[in-house]
């Protein structure tokens, strides 16, 4: 495999390109690995690039049931940051957010990590106050943050509806090292990286059943046969639950559609991520121009890769109100994903019950951003038997012993996280 | 957009309804276990495919309805009161529920 380099461009530049060899294997499935990993998303792949670069473990497949990135991490907005309040997450998502910041050169790929910052508006005096309150946790955890007067946010994004009569723009809280990366060069470069190791990554490959022995878990029944384990870990998504139902394991999540959209391309407008505060609408530019923003769940449980029109209206009144300069731009592409909503709206990576059998999952809308922490710790959990300093409080158990970590405090409602 | 057969107002869109998640739950006992507890509160089936779940008409009667939508295809398999035996409608052949 070529080490991508300015030599390799350059020299790849003079044959015209066609010298590029494939960036990974497509190897037949073997008879047996130490660790499986069910799931070929941004987490699963970034799991079995870090169980290879950490703890040694290169024995490793990652099987897919369609092709890699296909999923969620095909689909989403992009967005990464670590803006969080609470024990549980503002640990793991700045151990992330770290990860990110050295990942295209730890991976040798180009992710695209742009720190273009996340700035979440204010529409009241209140709203103000409460962001002030945040911004000082942040700091307080170690995470960077700044409060934004009106001026300021002004001066950054001067088509935002300033005075606009029902939600005018009092300030905003920033996090200048949160930003956008791109997300198949994420799934790619885990997936380049992984397969550098010796990980097999086996696509169209759709884990069917376990293979159970005395009660453990030691291989998968999938639809290119029987592949037994040491360990199987689960990163498969708003998926989860079908297969655990298999193994009768009881799981506090729901499976919803979030939608995405992105306008025809226009000359850089956006510079940030912004977000509006009296609803729910996030907004970035890509590299191509296109506007790429999102905002609710369609808020019932489905597992249709497709969403509804009242959301769709929903979002682009929100976009409209923030940006009136949004109503005058054609929408290119909609699309839906599904996305695995805890009880409690944050993440659960963890051990099973069940032996050799390990758990990945409740990444609701913000699992992109935990891409290189989720995997990091779940090889950590998968390798070692135990959680990692990052995911202590990540544990299936913390709704049994009501340490739930609900940063919305919405209570036990996934439509509403 | 979803349409549902409310029993006591008709067909309406689902902009008029809220969602109140998996019908099928049961409140358990007050001396019921820890555990029961726990599952009331956080345990869902979660299935692909039929699902039982509750939709509140708050743009209409206000009323708290059953209805069993297909998770996959968004097909309204039969539409309830809260009285009403979903299970037994679910089962019928002449379903009485509306395409979505
Ligand atoms: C529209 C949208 C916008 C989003 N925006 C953001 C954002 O801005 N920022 C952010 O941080 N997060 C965002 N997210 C969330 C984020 O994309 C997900 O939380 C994250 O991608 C989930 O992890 P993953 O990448 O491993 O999932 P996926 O990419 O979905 O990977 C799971 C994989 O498992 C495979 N699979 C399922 N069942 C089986 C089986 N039985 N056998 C084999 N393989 C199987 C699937 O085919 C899939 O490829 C968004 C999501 C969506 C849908
Ligand atoms: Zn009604």
């Amino acid at each position: 495999m070529t080490h991508y380099s300015v030599f390799s461009l350059l020299k790849n530049t003079l044959g015209g390109h066609k010298g590029w060899p494939r960036a990974w294997r497509d190897p037949e499935p073997k008879a047996r690995y130490d660790v499986i990993v069910v799931g070929g998303g941004g987490h699963g792949l970034a799991t079995a690039y870090y169980l290879a670069k950490n703890h040694g473990i290169t024995n490793v497949a990652v099987l897919e049931r369609g092709y890699l990135g296909g999923g969620n991490v095909g689909r989403n907005t992009t967005i990464v940051r670590s803006n969080y309040e609470l024990p549980g997450n503002t640990e793991f998502y700045e151990h992330s957010l770290k990860l990110w910041e050295g990942l295209s050169q730890d991976l040798n790929y180009n992710v695209m990590f742009s720190q273009r910052s996340v700035i979440n508006l204010a529409h009241s005096d209140g709203q103000m106050d409460a962001y002030a309150r945040r911004g000082n946790r942040m700091r307080i955890n170690g995470i960077d943050s700044e409060l934004l007067s009106r001026d300021e946010v002004r001066e950054k994004a001067p088509y935002l509806s300033f005075e606009n009569a029902r939600f005018p723009i009092y300030g905003g809280l920033s996090q200048p090292r949160g930003g956008t990366a791109r997300h198949d060069a994420v799934a790619w470069g885990f997936a380049r990286a992984a397969d550098l190791r010796g990980v097999d990554l086996i696509q169209n490959c759709e884990v069917t059943g376990f293979i159970r022995e005395g009660g453990r878990v030691t291989g998968v029944e999938t639809t290119r046969g029987t592949i037994m384990a040491g360990k199987v870990g689960l990163a498969v998504a708003g998926s989860t639950t079908e297969l655990t139902r298999k193994v009768g394991l009881d799981l506090p999540i729901e499976s919803h559609v979030l939608q995405a959209f992105v306008s025809e391309g226009l000359k850089p407008m956006i510079d940030q991520v912004i977000t509006f505060g009296a609803g729910h609408f996030y907004i970035s530019q890509s590299d191509k121009g296109g506007l790429v923003f999102g905002g609710d769940l369609d808020g019932y449980n489905t597992y249709a890769q497709r969403g509804n029109l009242p959301l769709i209206e929903d979002v682009m009144t929100e976009g409209v109100a923030m940006i009136p300069a949004l109503s005058r731009l054609r929408l290119l592409r909609h699309w839906g994903g599904i996305m695995d909503m805890s009880m409690d709206g944050s993440p659960i990576i963890d051990k099973t019950p069940i032996d050799g059998l390990y758990l990945n999952t409740g990444w609701c809308y913000g699992g992109f951003k935990a891409t290189p922490g989720s995997g990091w710790c779940f090889a950590h959990t998968i390798a070692r038997d135990e959680p990692s300093p990052y995911n202590t409080r990540l544990r299936l158990d913390r709704f049994a012993r009501g340490h739930t970590i609900d940063e919305k405090g919405s209570g036990p409602v996934p439509k509403k996280h | 957009m979803i349409r549902l057969d409310c029993p006591h107002c008709g067909p309406r869109d689902q902009t008029e309804f809220n969602y109140g998640g998996d019908g099928r739950i049961e409140r358990p006992g007050d001396d019921a276990s820890l555990t029961a507890w726990n599952d009331f509160v956080y345990t869902r089936d979660n299935p692909r495919g039929p699902h039982v779940e509750l939709w509140q008409h708050t743009a209409g009667c206000r009323q708290w309805i059953k209805v069993a939508r297909d998770t996959l295809t968004h097909e309204i398999i039969a539409v309830g009161t809260m009285g009403d035996d979903i299970e037994a409608k679910i089962a019928d052949p002449d379903r009485g529920g509306v395409e979505a």
